[in-house]
């Protein structure tokens, strides 16, 4: 056996000299000082793969338009087993290779790595840096959820306000007039067509100049005598990629990347955010007003990056050591530190949003309950019946599956069943559920929707949806209003409320409807604070 | 293996952690990659019987083409397409639905009436009215639907794929 894999290594070498391109790589010679300090390069090359790994899963079910992204990306992350890990590992991904490739930097900044004749990998570095962001910028439009779109409007109103060049970047991004077809097409393509080819390109010019200057020694390397890159510093470099693959992996696996609601033009009540780590520019923003905005969102970014660019050039002195680097050190300090007011300003100065979040990255059927469907979920929970049924997910219980449509009762037989369970089902142990007939008629009502597909995903309704529900069901509000096409026409319907109402106006017309709506015949409600919270995020939660 | 290295137990420790956690990222991404690309979706939507035919405009024992709309789950769509069935009504209340392609390569076959055979026109299969293969190169009976009659209407729901014939 060995004998064989010898044979055929030797052949391989043989004819493409494969063996040796790989040990001349591998055993590449290091300063001795070499060590934890240079493995940021090989975990943010890690990364790019990774990203690159995700990405083109994700792209196997993902249909790059604005009519569809948004509904197969639900699909990655509801149905397609893995999908949701597998979206929530490029997202991440995404952010940790930020950080990453900022740590790089910092790193060969405070070392002064970039000194002479290594100019010309620093600049490498800076493109890389940019072409980083840029994947975030157009990553950032493609689940077409609010956030992505109303994020992006942003983006390419400050492109179109660049001095000289303003117009001809919008028309680039396809930004004029407003963000559609065009624009998702273009941000499609250099997310997935354009960047990741200029990206392998400038990742191999960098590793080449690298490998051509070799790692940066540190004063004192040339008395000691050279290490081989492999293995030991390959282990560290390992050992650094497995910690940041495994935070990584922690990260989409328990923390929820959420979708929000469709990207909606005429959503007034948005507030549009950037992701975390172009927050300080969009803060910077702030201190700019008028004729100066453009100084923010343009002079200053198009500064920092000239800045980047020279830094090699102004910084000519000797080597030293990393220890006496002191202006380096300032330098990295007030830079993090600007960075770190700017986004803590931002996140400090991010209202409060008064729409109601809903998750839709989750099943979201409990959309479509009636009220009173919905305030069964209430009774459901409180009165516990999952404690001894199963409810669709097969597991043994003392009682039947709820969710088994093949032994489905009518509601009728269900309601006499609550009250004395034993007198129809002899022998049962089901003890007496004391409620009153409106509320067993919602438990009931519940229990007719549950079918073993939808059973998660109704039980999975958010507790604001129910208890607002319970509080809809108690005043009666259905005996005027239509929910879900339940419920009687005096009053509006109240689906899609959220599309003209805030919370504000809702308590307002909840306390005192006359001076609102002049001539309406609702009555007053005195809810409590915590009810009038509910019953608002309840009626602002409910579908078109 | 590196004869020189006077540090073969520390080398032998690099090379096991290298090998180790190289090993355990590509396990960790490999196993959720192939279940995700292979494992079959999640379906949260419940199976619908389609209507068909009345079941009147149906001649016994003589194969009829029906055609009707049914709703395919396609991916994160649902789409409204057209299908056809091969319906022969056995009596009033009992239906075969034969599903369209020939079970060979997929061909559509269709009704020879001279002959009361089904006529696959790619590879010349033939199949007796209830779907059996007669002669050809199909490895299997015809696949029918799941049937339902109801107010003398014939509604019909997936495809079951056939035995293959012993």
């Amino acid at each position: 056996m060995m004998r064989v894999v010898v044979r055929v290594i030797g052949w391989i070498e043989h004819r493409t000299g494969l063996e040796t391109a790989i040990r001349s790589f591998l055993y590449e010679e290091v300063p001795a000082s070499s060590g934890w300090q240079h493995v940021f390069g090989s975990v943010a090359l890690f990364l790019f793969m990774l990203q690159a790994f995700t990405g083109i899963l994700l792209a196997f079910n993902y249909a790059p338009t604005p009519g569809e992204a948004y509904n197969s990306l639900r699909y990655i992350m509801t149905e397609v087993t893995g999908g949701r890990l597998m979206r929530q590992l490029h997202h991440w991904g995404a952010s940790m290779m930020i950080v990453v490739v900022v740590l790089h930097m910092i790193q060969v900044f405070l070392f002064g790595a970039y000194k002479k004749p290594r100019e010309a990998t620093w600049l490498a570095g800076v493109v890389l840096l940019l072409l980083t962001l840029a994947y975030g910028l157009t990553g950032y439009l493609l689940p077409w959820d609010n956030r992505a779109y109303w994020g992006t409007v942003v983006t390419t109103q400050i492109a179109s306000k660049a001095p000289v060049l303003g117009p001809y970047l919008s028309r680039l991004l396809g930004g004029e007039g407003a963000i559609g077809v065009v624009t998702f097409a273009r941000f499609y393509g250099m997310h997935v067509l354009l960047l990741p080819p200029i990206t392998t390109l400038m990742i191999i010019a960098h590793v080449f100049l690298v490998r051509k200057h070799g790692v940066a020694p540190a004063p004192g390397d040339e008395a000691k005598p050279l290490k081989k890159f492999y293995p030991e510093q390959v282990y560290k470099d390992t050992v650094a990629i497995f910690v940041a693959f495994a935070i990584l992996f922690v990260m989409a696996v328990a923390a929820h990347v959420p979708l929000e609601r469709l990207a909606d033009p005429t959503d007034t009540s948005y507030v549009p955010r950037p992701d975390w780590y172009f927050l300080f520019l969009f803060q910077m923003l702030k201190f700019f007003e008028g004729p100066l905005e453009v100084v923010g969102s343009i002079v200053l970014p198009t500064l920092a990056v000239i800045a980047l660019i020279l830094v090699p050039f102004l910084d000519r002195g000797r080597v030293r050591r990393v220890t006496e680097r002191y202006t380096a050190f300032g330098v990295v300090f007030l830079a993090l530190l600007g960075w770190g007011g700017l986004t803590g300003a931002a996140i400090a100065t991010t209202p409060k949003t008064a729409a109601v979040e809903i998750d839709f990255s989750a099943p979201t059927e409990w959309l479509q309950l009636s009220p009173e469907e919905m305030a069964g979920v209430g009774y459901f929970r409180k009165e516990n019946c999952v404690s001894c049924h199963a409810v669709g997910d097969g597991g043994a219980k003392i009682g039947p599956d709820l969710a088994n449509t093949a032994i489905r009762k009518s509601a009728a037989w269900m309601i006499a069943h609550f009250k004395r369970p034993s007198m129809l089902v002899p022998g049962s142990m089901m003890p007496p559920i004391q409620l009153s007939d409106p509320q067993l008629n919602a438990l009931a009502a519940f229990l007719l929707k549950l079918t073993p597909q939808n059973a998660s995903a109704l039980q999975a309704a958010p507790a604001f949806a129910v208890d607002g529900a319970l509080i809809y069901q108690a005043n009666r509000c259905g005996a005027c209003h239509l929910v879900n096409g339940v419920g009687m026409k005096v009053g509006p319907p109240l689906n899609g409320l959220f599309r003209h109402r805030d919370k504000a106006w809702l308590v307002r017309h909840f306390r005192d409807p006359q001076a609102v709506t002049p001539g309406t015949i609702m009555p007053r409600y005195a809810f409590s604070q915590s009810d009038m919270d509910k019953i608002c995020s309840y009626l602002l939660s409910l579908p078109d | 293996m590196n004869h020189e290295d006077p540090n073969s137990g520390r080398r032998l420790f690099f090379l096991s952690v290298i090998y180790g956690l190289w090993g355990l990222i590509g396990a960790a991404l490999a196993l959720p990659a192939s279940i995700y690309l292979l494992f079959p979706p999640r379906l949260r939507r419940r199976e619908e019987w389609t209507e068909a035919a009345d079941m009147g405009k149906l001649t016994p024992k003589t194969p009829t083409e029906v055609v009707f709309r049914q709703n395919r789950v396609d991916g994160w769509k649902i789409t409204r397409e057209r299908t056809t069935a091969w319906a022969i009504k056995i009596s009033d209340t009992e239906v075969i639905a034969l599903a369209p392609q020939c079970t060979h390569l997929g061909c559509a076959y269709h009704w020879d009436d001279a002959k009361r055979q089904f006529l696959c026109p790619c590879h010349t299969s033939t199949f007796s009215p209830d779907g059996k293969v007669l002669s050809g190169p199909a490895p299997r009976p015809l696949d029918r639907y799941e049937v339902k009659v109801e107010n003398g209407k014939l509604l019909l729901g997936k495809v079951v794929e056939s035995e293959n014939a012993a």
